[in-house]
């Protein structure tokens, strides 16, 4: 049983890790781009960002089943109830938050930086990069409240995940269905380290901020 | 030598006109002082001549070059502004004098220690920027872009609202640039004082138009317009 409750936690962390990881990649650059240089239709783009950020995890998931399924536009790829496909939801779901956030964070630093910056000589992508560097606090927070957005949702993972035991089974979905058979015992276990996951996690992020903030 | 020539140059913002500068020469090796009252578009001209803005209208040529797809990274670096709010990096001040240098690829080296020794901040290098009063921070600003060893140093308003001592020690590092390292200054101010203190030459700039430039003898003694000479004689001018 601890050799299933160690692979459960693991594959939990392989999963929201890998989304994190490419949310952040993809997010921190984009949240920073629309804070510093607004596209047209800027104030269209972060009614879609602010909306994305409070997308209930389950539509989340049955908008992936619906691309990911046989006959859906990705159905090729063949990913549906395998951890690809919950890694592609959780992305979905933590994209808009380090993104809105992000934006939020590099928006709070003081504007006449930026030009000071180019009056030092510094290139467009010196600028960005510096803004960010500025708004490490806020961009931390970003990526601590995805992640918590994604360790601790069901929703968009049972229905592309599917629950296998051994391949696409996380803490929350073996929660639901532990809960579901009466293992209240199991469950709670579960949920222990869920929530012990999450902190430490929380905790490594904030040692993180603390570094970066010295 | 001219090193900078502004033609006909106008900017707007949101439809109005905030400078309208039919002829401006500044020469290498000058000091510049630019008067008038706020709002008049000496923060803006200073944009302009930093690069950090284009103009709506008109030509700025810089050494003899025009610059109509704007200046290139080495040259903009040719250039830099202290400003009259300084903005520094959540960082030391050590940080902060290096910064420039380390966008250019430089390594910190002693040029960092001897500006901070030269702007009394060596007791505080090691300090957050951010805990700075306004004159030190002041000062730090001018130490980052003094490191830099521009060949022009724009300074807008840098001793609005400072105590002597470091009005004192800003304006003698000022003259010290211009005098002995030959930094082209362009200065711009309200302190009619600090101007006839340090300018080789002054303007006075309303609305946006420049109504008088003239070497600061003939400036401040025997101006030509009668709107130079209210304003020199510290009357109020709309």
């Amino acid at each position: 049983m601890l050799d299933a409750l160690f692979s459960i936690c693991l594959l939990s962390l392989y999963v929201s890790g890998l989304a994190l990881l490419i949310a952040t990649a993809v997010g921190v650059p984009i949240g920073a781009s629309l804070a510093l240089r607004p596209v047209p239709g800027q104030r269209l783009v972060e009614g879609v960002i602010y909306t994305g950020m409070g997308l209930p995890p389950v539509v989340v998931g049955l908008f992936v089943y619906l691309l990911l399924s046989r006959s859906g536009p990705l159905g090729w790829l063949g990913w549906l109830f395998t951890p690809a496909a919950m890694v592609t939801a959780q992305v979905v779901i933590a994209l808009p938050l380090v993104t809105g956030l992000t934006m939020t964070a590099v928006r709070h630093v003081n504007p006449d930086l930026r030009s000071q910056l180019r009056a030092l000589g510094a290139t467009p992508l010196q600028v960005t990069w510096a803004m960010l560097r500025e708004a490490r606090s806020g961009v931390l927070v970003a990526v601590a409240a995805a992640f918590g957005g994604i360790i601790s949702e069901v929703g968009a993972v049972m229905p592309v995940g599917g629950n296998i035991e051994g391949s696409t089974r996380v803490l929350t979905t073996a929660i639901v269905l532990e809960t579901r058979k009466g293992n209240f015992e199991l469950s709670l276990a579960l949920g222990g380290a869920l929530l012990g996951l999450a902190f430490f996690s929380n905790l490594l992020l904030l040692c993180l901020q603390g570094r970066v903030n010295r | 030598m001219i090193l900078y020539r502004l033609a006909g140059v106008r900017k707007s913002y949101a439809g109005r006109t905030v400078l309208d500068v039919g002829h401006l020469d500044v020469s290498s090796g000058e000091l510049l002082a630019i008067l008038g009252p706020s709002g008049a578009g000496k923060s803006t001209l200073l944009r302009l001549l930093n690069f950090l803005e284009a103009p709506d209208a008109g030509t700025i040529l810089f050494d003899g070059q025009p610059l109509p797809d704007g200046p290139s990274p080495a040259l903009c670096r040719r250039v830099t502004t202290v400003f009259q709010r300084p903005a520094l990096l959540n960082r030391s001040v050590r940080d902060n004098v290096a910064y420039g240098m380390r966008l250019r690829g430089e390594s910190p080296d002693g040029r960092v220690e001897d500006a901070l020794a030269r702007m009394d901040l060596t007791a505080l290098a090691g300090a957050p920027a951010h805990r700075l009063s306004g004159g030190e921070t002041q000062r730090v600003a001018l130490a980052r872009a003094l490191v830099l060893r521009p060949d022009v140093l724009l300074l807008d308003e840098p001793t609005a609202n400072l105590d002597p001592y470091n009005v004192a020690l800003i304006e003698s590092i000022v003259r010290e640039q211009n005098a002995r390292l030959g930094v082209t200054v362009v200065l711009v101010t309200h302190n009619v004082f600090q101007a006839r203190r340090l300018a080789g030459r002054a303007g006075l700039l309303l609305n946006g138009k420049l109504i008088e430039v003239a070497p600061a003898a003939d400036f401040f003694e025997r101006p030509k317009d009668p709107r130079t000479a209210a304003f020199v004689r510290g009357e109020m001018i709309c």
